[in-house]
This record gives structure tokens, sequence and C-alpha cells, in this order.
């Protein structure tokens, strides 16, 4: 579904990786490895669209992503190492503008998914009275509200404690296997079945 | 729609952030007349330049909000992700960003005016100067932020970019106002307006829509 060929991208004047070339089917998961600094969230960033790669291209369902930009965007989901959360809204606001924002209407209302992350309690708090991983619960939650197929996730399991980092790996299984493709960065071991998780290593 | 509604209960939020440049405009024109002479007629001639170039230094202070938190907390990404075209989003914000910060100077601005001794001829054309005149001030404002929004210090770069953007209209109005308090026909000053306004519409949220991309690269 998600093709890259020949990619290549850099940060100021510094080359962080040139000739990458990946695909990625339905049902797979895509842990991207690597020292800090080599580029992960980079390409995460192109991935998605938000960085222009220097070289090569991103095709997605074998159509290059800024060709088709608003139907890509209907199909990807990106949370990155800002959670995009408004602190002066509150958990429910937070998620509701997410809602709007998207074409799609969800199958899960944003209390459910608020609670699938057990955040019931926190639902009308303003953000800035949560913790740190509580907001990256409430960011976390925007999965569960659209029908993205496309996770691009740059570490999402930070500041999260152990049983919420079992309800997103649980997630991450489901996704799957309902033919989602995730892109993934992570510093932690994803108990997934070999068949579906896929890894890549970059080096500078 | 749903940016325009979030981007006004935000601000309903963070009152301080919109109560700011209002009461930054009220004190500057109320320091005129200390500073220079309480004379009638010294006021007369001088209050329309006065209170343009107070809501054009009020906007200035206000633009960088447009966009700046949400860039530091991600949500621009969000947005720009979103399948809603960009030109449609910074149009939303721009919207929200007049009716927190011009509309207020234009429903004080009378106030303003009469403590100016600004004669009562000249006072509806002060509102359709400001009504025609702010929303270009938040139009070609946004291309400005949206350029320096990415930049660690953008403040000072955002006032050179702009302010030479805003000569036209600081001139057109404060001119269309002075000519008014004398008694003159002031149409051509108010279509050069209503002109200005129609372009900035049409070009500056493509441009802005642009220029968010590039800053967020």
């Amino acid at each position: 579904m998600l093709r890259a060929v020949d990619l290549g991208c850099e940060r100021g004047d510094r080359i962080l990786f040139s000739g990458l070339n990946l695909h990625l089917h339905a049902g797979e998961v895509l842990q991207v490895h690597g020292a800090n600094g080599c580029g992960k969230t980079t390409l995460l960033r192109a991935l998605c669209g938000l960085t222009r790669p220097a070289t090569g291209e991103i095709l997605w369902q074998e159509k290059d992503i800024r060709d088709d930009e608003s139907t890509f965007s209907d199909d990807v989901i990106h949370i990155g190492h800002h959670d995009g959360i408004k602190q002066e809204l509150s958990a429910l606001e937070n998620l509701r503008f997410a809602v709007a924002l998207s074409a799609k209407s969800p199958e899960l209302s944003a209390e459910q998914a608020l609670a699938h992350f057990g955040l019931t309690a926190q639902t009308h708090l303003p953000a800035y009275v949560l913790s740190a991983g509580q907001r990256r619960r409430v960011a976390l939650a925007r999965l569960l509200l659209n029908a993205a197929r496309l996770w691009v996730l740059d570490e999402p399991f930070t500041a999260l404690d152990q049983s919420s980092i079992g309800v997103m790996e649980a997630m991450l299984h489901q996704h799957a296997s309902n033919g989602g493709c995730v892109v993934i960065t992570s510093h932690h071991a994803i108990p997934l079945e070999p068949g579906i998780h896929r890894e890549l290593h970059l080096t500078t | 729609m749903a940016v325009l509604s979030r981007d006004l209960l935000l601000a309903l939020r963070r009152r301080s952030e919109v109560v700011n440049p209002l009461l930054f405009f009220v004190i500057v024109v109320t320091l005129f007349p200390l500073a220079i002479s309480p004379s009638q007629a010294v006021l007369q001639t001088l209050a329309p330049g006065i209170i343009w170039v107070a809501a054009l230094l009020s906007t200035l202070l206000s633009l960088e909000r447009m966009f700046r938190s949400d860039f530091e907390d991600g949500s621009l990404e969000q947005l720009l992700l979103s399948p809603c075209p960009p030109t449609i989003l910074v149009l939303a914000k721009v919207l929200a960003h007049w009716l927190v910060s011009g509309l207020p100077l234009l429903l004080i601005a009378p106030l303003l005016g009469v403590f100016l001794a600004l004669p009562t001829e000249a006072m509806p054309t002060l509102l359709i100067t400001l009504a025609l005149g702010t929303p270009v001030l938040s139009m070609v404002g946004a291309i400005g932020v949206a350029l320096t929004v990415g930049l660690r210090r953008g403040g000072a770069l955002l006032s050179l970019l702009v302010l030479p953007l805003y000569l036209p209209v600081l001139i057109f109005a404060a001119n269309a106002v002075a000519a008014a308090a004398d008694g003159l026909i002031v149409t051509g000053q108010l279509y050069f307006l209503g002109g200005l306004l129609l372009l900035s519409c049409s070009l500056a949220p493509l441009a802005a829509a642009a220029a968010l991309k590039i800053s967020i690269h």
C-alpha cells in the first residue's frame, strides 16, 4: 500500500539518508530503528507528507501522495512528538475538534475513545491539568476516531504507563489485522507476530 | 467552520491575550492628548492619524497569536494534514483573528474619536475605514506570520515584512477620515480600501497557506 522509491532526506545541509526503498503491505507494522538524530522523525514526516523529501517519491496505493493530497490525508493519521493538543480545551473538546476536521464520521464517540484509554474521569478537564502521559493518551485516542488506514506514529509510547502501553499494543495489533498499515518509531520492543512486524534500521 | 469555533473558544479561554491589544490601543490613543496638547483644534487634526496608527500597532501586537501556539503544540501539523483545504483553514483562522482583535477596535473607536474631538461628521467614515481596513491588516498579517512562524525569533522580522504592506491601508484610511472631518467627499479612498480588502481576501489565504507549508517543512 505504501511505497517509497529512492527516498532521500536532508536536514539543513546534512544528508540524513538516501536511496531508501520500502514497500509496506496492508496489515503490516513497520518499526523504524536507529540512533538519535539519524532521521527517523524526518522519515516519518516525509511519509505522511509534512516534509518534502529531497529526492525520490512516496506512493500511496500507487499514487504519488502529493498528487492527490485530500484523498491521502483522509487515509493517514500522524502523531508526532508534539501532541497537537490545545492546553485550554478539555480532553473531550480536543477530540471533538479532531473529529470535526476529518471527513469521515467515526465509529466510536469521543467519550468512548477516551474511555478506551482509561480517561473517563478526565473527559472534561482542561488539557493543561493533565499529566504528560494523560495528554499522550488523549492524542492517541484520535487513532480510534479516525478511520485512517495508515498510522504514522513517532514514539507513541513516550510517557505512557504500563497499562496504556498494553492498550496501545493491542490497538496496533487490531489495526494490522483489519488491514491497516503502521509506521512506528520506538526504542521499545513491540510484541507482534513476525509475519506482520517488519523492521527498518536507519544508519548514518 | 470547526476551526473558527475552536479559535473563538480558545480566545475566550485566554482572555488576557485578547484584552491586551485592545488595552494597548486605548492606552496609546489616550496618551497623545496628555503628551501633545489637550487643545481641541490640535487633537482634531491629529485624531485620524493617531487612531489609525494605534489600530495598526495593536493589530501587529496580536498577529503572532494566529499561528504561533498552533505551531508550537503541533496542532498546525494536524490542521494541515486534515482533508480540509489549507486555504479554507487559513481563511477561518484569519476570520477568527479579526473577530477577536479587529472587531473590538471597531467597537471602541467611536469612543476614542469623541475623546480626541473628532467631528461627528467624520465618525461614520472612521468606522467604515476600520471595517474595511482592519480585515486587510489581518489578511496581510497572516502571510507574514505564516512565513515567520518557523523561526525562533520571528517577531522583528514579522514587523519588517508586514509594515510596508500596511502602508497603503494606513495612508488611505487616515486620509479618508481627515478628509471627512473637513467635510470632503471620501468615496474614492473608501473604494480603494474596498479594493484592497477584496484583493487581500482572495490572494492572502493562498499565499499564507503556501507559506505555512514551507514553515512546517
